[in-house]
């Protein structure tokens, strides 16, 4: 039996909650921001932009890196050649940007689906790689190709320190995760899911499965893209087309896959286990005597990756955020037994 | 010549498509762990055997790479592919991504992240062809030739191998119906095994070609994505497409560097392709000689 929690108890909970997230900022050491939180709360809001597109609309994408790149070059642009732009503007104008080039690259998978679509938004992939390498006009003639922004200021507040950064992007995840909880349960999330799940029998129901894809590619593109531009703006400072590469991609498509296809929760389990597992692999030889070479673990961690993903696949293909509920009913189920 | 390499490689995903409708993403990583096992037992069995005929050494080589990439088959098939049966195409896709990172990963342990070369014997010196006809002529290099040969015979015994004899019936029937193909005795698992087996030669003849050119090296695994636009291009059923699809990509690619490059500002080879197989997946998506796949509700 599953018991409503009182008021009480509910601010409890929002309270430990609120404690737990902003820990990080008076306990975690710099090195632990700079190089775990800071990514992970980034590539979690990409993660959940995948997430839509793929969990809940069934559209594969190996497009990402590429939508992440549009956000960061656009949001850049605009804040350097308009003076004056807020950069909480800049970066939700990237993703805006982010949003019309996946409608324009959503469009194919209005007649194809499937293995033909990941090509398709491959194609964008390899497109955004070469546009912000080779149109000048992007990096604004930066010699090294290399583009950097300058200090940020949030309402007068410098984004500076790792605390300050870590708190900036708490504070996008925090609001982007509740509008993509009340976007797949409302009226939108739901025709997703019937598109995902059966496309005949959705337009049997009258769902429009184009508007359905287009708008689930705008959506996720947008959370992407303004991923991409905070991994550049917060995360990076000075980047190159490399940083979103076709490899980015990928690991957005494993961080879904681990974390649980169509579940909000698995675009945060699946970030934190992947940002997780080189430092694991780098730090628990070294517990035990061994010393690896920076080579060998990086190896290392590509092997395991794999296999991880096929014992997923296999095992579990609803993810780390399946799983979890399993335990969790599990253990309830006991605490009731005894 | 690079068109020769990505007609090999789609080659592979041609033959694991046609037999088990899996997408094999992990085929450059194939080609790249065998030119790599090539590359290295070439350079080991002279130190292990004291052996040191040229010949020799290489046939050894090959043989010992070729059973390695049987091991690897037998894995793909046994511990991967067996536990997913009838799961939905994007999902396999996902699993051969998986392996690819595993494969990558492997290899650059076992055998090293160095360039190494492959010496295949090829001869290198470039031959004149056509100066009879008009002055100048054509350089060709022979290894070139020699490649578009290997290539071509593989396909030859390929084509002949799918339409006359009865393994290629057996696998055309389990790529068109698994269920139906397992209930008429077909034995589904030989057939995958098998597949992924010949996959496995085709990707060490790649990166051996591949290898005595330009070396062996990490890059080599990313060639795969340039297979992809080839077999949409040609068709992902269509064998001689993979040929004719990686032909058209290698010299497209090379004219369109040379012809609308500056004006776009160069190193469009890394787009090109990708969008000509976008032109054709909105125009003609069964590609140039694939099979015309017609949903049914």
């Amino acid at each position: 039996m599953l018991v409503q929690p009182t008021l009480l108890q509910r601010c409890l909970l929002a309270m430990l909650v609120l404690g737990i997230l902003l820990a990080p900022v008076w306990l975690a050491p710099e090195y632990w921001l700079r190089a775990i939180l800071i990514p992970f709360l980034i590539l979690a809001l990409a993660a959940l932009g995948l997430n839509i597109l793929q969990g809940y609309c069934g559209q594969v994408s190996l497009g990402s890196g590429g939508f992440m790149a549009v956000g960061a070059y656009l949001a850049y642009n605009l804040f350097m050649r308009v003076p004056g732009v807020p950069v909480v503007a800049a970066i939700l104008a990237g993703g805006a940007g982010a949003a019309l080039v996946g409608l324009v690259f959503g469009l194919p998978s209005l007649r194809i689906r499937g293995l033909y679509l990941a090509v398709a938004t491959l194609a964008l992939q390899f497109f955004a790689d070469w546009a912000f390498l080779r149109i000048k006009w992007f990096t604004q003639d930066s010699a090294s190709g290399q583009v950097s922004v300058p200090q940020l200021q949030v309402l007068g507040l410098p984004i500076e320190s790792p605390a300050a950064k870590y708190l900036f992007c708490l504070t996008f995840l925090c609001v982007f995760l509740l509008l993509a909880h009340h976007l797949v349960r409302g009226a939108i999330g739901r025709e997703w899911v019937a598109v995902r799940d059966m496309e005949v029998a959705a337009t049997a129901l009258g769902i429009r499965p184009p508007h359905a894809k287009l708008t689930a590619f705008a959506v996720s593109s947008f959370y992407i893209g303004v991923a991409g531009a905070l991994w550049g703006f917060v995360h990076l400072g000075a980047w190159e087309p490399a940083a979103f590469g076709i490899e980015r991609s990928f690991q957005l498509l494993f961080m879904v896959l681990i974390g649980g296809l169509g579940a909000l929760s698995g675009a945060l389990y699946g970030p934190a286990f992947l940002v997780m597992l080189p430092l694991l692999l780098d730090h628990l030889p070294r517990l035990f005597g061994v010393e690896m070479s920076s080579a060998l673990t990086t190896h290392l961690s590509s092997m395991s990756l794999g296999a991880l993903i096929v014992f997923f696949l296999i095992k579990e293909p609803r993810g780390l955020s399946h799983w979890v509920r399993l335990s969790v009913a599990r253990s309830r189920r006991r605490a009731d037994a005894g | 010549m690079a068109g020769m390499l990505y007609a090999l490689v789609a080659l592979g995903f041609v033959l694991i498509f046609k037999a088990s409708g899996v997408f094999n993403f992990a085929q450059g990583s194939m080609v790249l762990f065998a030119a790599l096992a090539m590359a290295r037992f070439a350079q080991w069995i002279p130190q292990w055997t004291g052996l040191h005929g040229r010949l020799a050494v290489g046939l050894l080589a090959f043989v010992l790479a070729m059973l390695l990439m049987l091991a690897v088959a037998w894995v793909v098939q046994r511990w991967v592919l067996a536990k997913l049966v009838n799961q939905e195409g994007t999902t396999l896709l996902m699993a051969t991504l998986g392996v690819s990172h595993f494969l990558d990963g492997l290899g650059q342990i076992v055998f090293g992240t160095d360039v190494y070369t492959i010496d295949a014997g090829l001869p290198k010196a470039p031959l004149l062809l056509g100066e009879v006809w008009f002055p100048g002529g054509i350089l060709v290099s022979q290894e070139d030739l020699v490649a578009a040969a290997v290539a071509a015979a593989l396909v030859a015994v390929l084509a002949v191998g799918f339409r006359y004899t009865a393994t290629g019936r057996a696998l055309r029937a389990v790529s068109d119906d698994p269920q139906a193909a397992q209930s008429l005795g077909i034995p589904l698992q030989r057939m995958w095994l098998l597949v992924w087996a010949v996959a496995g030669f085709v990707a060490l003849v790649a990166g051996m070609v591949w290898g005595s050119k330009l070396g062996v090296q990490y890059a080599l695994s990313m060639v795969a994505l340039k297979a992809l636009p080839v077999v949409i291009l040609g068709g992902l059923t269509s064998v001689p497409g993979a040929i004719v699809g990686g032909l058209i990509v290698g010299v497209g690619e090379k004219l369109s560097e040379v012809y609308l490059g500056p004006t776009l500002g160069g190193g469009i080879e890394i787009w090109f392709a990708y969008v000509l197989a976008l032109v054709v997946l909105l125009v003609r998506p069964q590609g140039l000689f694939g099979e015309k796949l017609i949903n049914r509700v």
